[in-house]
């Protein structure tokens, strides 16, 4: 593949998705994303290394979603500093943030300077990602922290105040704080700040041999415990130059969309909750329930976890297990339609779902949305669809795109989905592969890189994995899709209600454990 | 309106009751339910504090309030400040950046208080250990009951895990 206009060498990284690699300079760092934009490209991640046991100092990585597929930049750094891609991507802005604290490299020319992910646990001078960071025990600065303190932007003008939310919420959900500046009920400004669950998920990868690193990849995120494990395995796959047997890819896009649907259907139980139809909960969490109880019974975990391994899948599927689940989706899909259209006429909570926290389309194409929250505003992106790794691209998956980007839309693009995931379950049933469940992975060689990137429920969810001597990690990066689309919710609350937001805020349902790593 | 109380009538009632299939679940329930009426009035609160955790065990906790296990139903109910609380159900394993948050949370909690250990990571710190980041599990942090391993714990081991605490500290 080349870039069109630019004059850099891609080299393939083998593996299961189409996927390039060039070490660029810095003009060509910007150059390549200023053009990649201009093409319709995105960001999808941007992480650093440090290689300066190779001699090599600091590096930074940007991956780019580009036509012809994966381009993953590498800018070796002779200082501590880099451009800034924020410009150009605005999604850049807090990743770069990120990488400041854990690895101490800059974005020269960034607008926003605060940190991000490092609270009061570490010191400014101290970087968790460099290799002579001790992970173990407490950091040096422990015993005389600064005070965290996070210079919130402040909204004046007559009337206006502000509301801390945060990081304990008043539900059972992931913690993080949000800072809202309101007159009367009106939000006018929301601002995020994460972080809180940053407990060292990278740092704790490194060391760990590819195999092990599987376990830790599961849960990065619980609720995409598929999704992680997948592009874990497909990464370690990638490093080491193996392709795991049609049955177990197979068995994984199964699992994958079980693990769809199992998200979508809890969503779909609380956004009507939320919006003060307890009926829906409960009818859609005895749903789940159910299609939890056959998870446990056939794959032996209700989640799914840890049953896709580097070089296969853990868990063979019976032949009497493929006939349950033929039944179960026969009953779950006449069920569903059902509630579907006790949701589209229910006036009260349409009044809630319609024009409540929305994205137009042109800002969620700037913004650089994703997943399940962009194709409800109209960014029909889908890795299932651009970019399909086996057996997807024998499913013909049928892409669920919506254009008013409010609650009505995420909530339409989750009953789509659970449709079309239960079209492609069937089509997976029928036409499952015989063989091996997997092959054995034999060891990265030092310096191997590879890369996984699939479609979870919630989005685009991206790992790349170097190897080091000795079948270890010398670096691994995980990349959740709410790291796009935590920035979106600021703009998505402006101008609504704030009783309205834990209806918006759950319309998205992101990840802070995803996010914080 | 006429679908809505169709169906309804359709779904009826699936929660779980004796004689079930189960029968470790019918023994927990029943306990579980004597448990609640004697010590707490059939009122008991609980406030649920996530310090750290990939979020598997916040979704079994939610499970715990499906119409299957039904939690409300025996008169235990999840409340959004700690200062309603009796219980506080933590999950981990406690991030640093969380671990003045949970203290804080447990200050508020009235005495007398009881606290339950959620998951493999509340437990012992699990997958992610203790680190620069991570305090581990949530005794190194504040006091705890119980401790439910799993990861994550099913909801009915969540129960059980309430059922121990509110039987153990009242004896």
């Amino acid at each position: 593949m080349r870039l069109e206009g630019l004059d850099i060498e891609l080299t393939p990284i083998p593996g299961a998705v189409p996927a390039y690699r060039a070490e660029v300079g810095a003009a060509q760092w910007s150059e390549t994303c200023q053009r990649v934009a201009e093409q319709g490209g995105r960001l999808l991640a941007l992480w650093a290394s440090d290689a300066r046991a190779a001699g090599r100092g600091f590096t930074v990585h940007a991956a780019l979603a580009a036509r012809g597929g994966l381009v993953v930049l590498l800018l070796p750094l002779a200082s501590e500093s880099y451009p800034d891609l924020s410009a150009t991507f605005p999604a850049a802005d807090r990743m770069q943030r990120a990488a400041c604290d854990l690895l101490g490299v800059r974005a020269e020319g960034a607008e926003d300077r605060r940190k991000w992910l490092r609270h009061a646990a570490w010191r400014a001078d101290e970087f968790p990602l460099r290799k002579d960071f001790e992970a173990k025990g407490e950091p040096r600065s422990a015993g005389r922290r600064e005070a965290d303190g996070y210079p919130f932007v402040r909204v004046e003008g007559e009337g206006v105040h502000e509301i801390p939310v945060g990081p304990v919420h008043a539900g059972t959900i992931e913690p993080g704080h949000f800072r809202f500046s309101v007159v009367g009920e009106t939000v006018l400004r929301l601002e995020e700040r994460l972080g809180y669950k940053h407990k060292g998920i990278e740092k704790r990868f490194e060391g760990l041999s590819l195999q092990e690193g599987a376990r830790l990849a599961g849960r990065v995120s619980g609720d995409s415990t598929v999704a992680y494990a997948w592009a874990y395995a497909m990464a370690a796959e990638s490093a080491a130059g193996v392709t795991p047997p049609p049955r177990a890819l197979w068995l994984r896009a199964l699992l994958l969309e079980r693990e769809r649907i199992a998200n979508h259907l809890g969503d779909l139980g609380f956004l009507a909750n939320d919006a003060g139809l307890a009926f829906g909960l409960a009818q859609f969490l005895r749903l789940k329930e159910e299609w939890l109880r056959t998870h446990q019974a056939l794959f032996g975990h209700r989640y799914l976890m840890d049953l896709v391994v580097p070089g296969g899948v853990a868990r063979d599927l019976a032949s009497e297990g493929a006939a349950r689940m033929r039944g179960e989706m026969e009953a779950l899909e006449e069920t569903v339609t059902r509630l579907k259209a006790i949701y589209d006429e229910h006036a009260g909570l349409q009044d809630r779902f319609i024009g409540c926290g929305r994205i137009a389309p042109d800002l969620a194409a700037r913004l650089g949305l994703i997943g399940l929250a962009g194709r409800a505003s109209g960014q029909a992106r889908d890795l299932r669809v651009e970019y399909p790794c086996a057996p997807y691209q024998e499913l013909g998956v049928r892409m669920a795109t919506h254009r008013n980007g409010d609650v009505a839309a995420r909530v339409t693009v989750r009953f789509e989905e659970v449709f079309e995931s239960l079209r492609l379950l069937r089509l997976i049933l029928e036409r499952l592969p015989a063989g091996e469940l997997a092959v054995p992975v034999p060891a990265a060689a030092a310096g191997a890189f590879g890369v996984g990137w699939v479609e979870g429920w919630r989005g685009e969810v991206f790992i790349a994995l170097e190897a080091e001597a000795g079948d270890r990690i010398r670096r691994c990066h995980a990349h959740d899709p709410s790291w796009q689309n935590w920035p979106a919710l600021e703009h998505a609350v402006i101008g609504n209600i704030v009783p309205d937001f834990p209806l918006i805020n759950k319309s998205f349902n992101l990840s802070y454990s995803g996010h914080d790593l | 309106m006429y679908q809505l109380l169709k169906q309804i009538a359709v779904t009826g009632i699936v929660t779980e009751r004796p004689p079930l299939p189960d029968q470790a679940l019918r023994v927990t329930r029943e306990r579980l339910r004597a448990d609640v009426l004697r010590y707490f009035d059939g009122a008991l609160a609980i406030r649920h504090v996530d310090a750290g955790s990939c979020n598997g065990c916040e979704l079994e906790i939610h499970m715990c309030n499906n119409p299957y296990y039904n939690l409300e139903g025996l008169g235990i109910k999840f409340v959004a400040s700690p200062r309603h609380a009796d219980l506080l159900l933590v999950t981990g394993p406690v991030s640093r950046h969380m671990e003045e948050a949970l203290r804080r949370t447990y200050e508020a909690t009235p005495d007398p208080k009881l606290v339950v250990a959620i998951g493999d990571c509340g437990c012992n710190a699990g997958v992610f250990g203790e680190s620069y980041a991570s305090r581990g599990r949530v005794s190194n942090v504040i006091p705890v009951d119980v401790a439910v391993p799993g990861c994550p714990p099913t909801p009915l081991a969540i129960m059980q895990g309430i059922l121990t605490a509110i039987s153990a500290a009242k004896r």
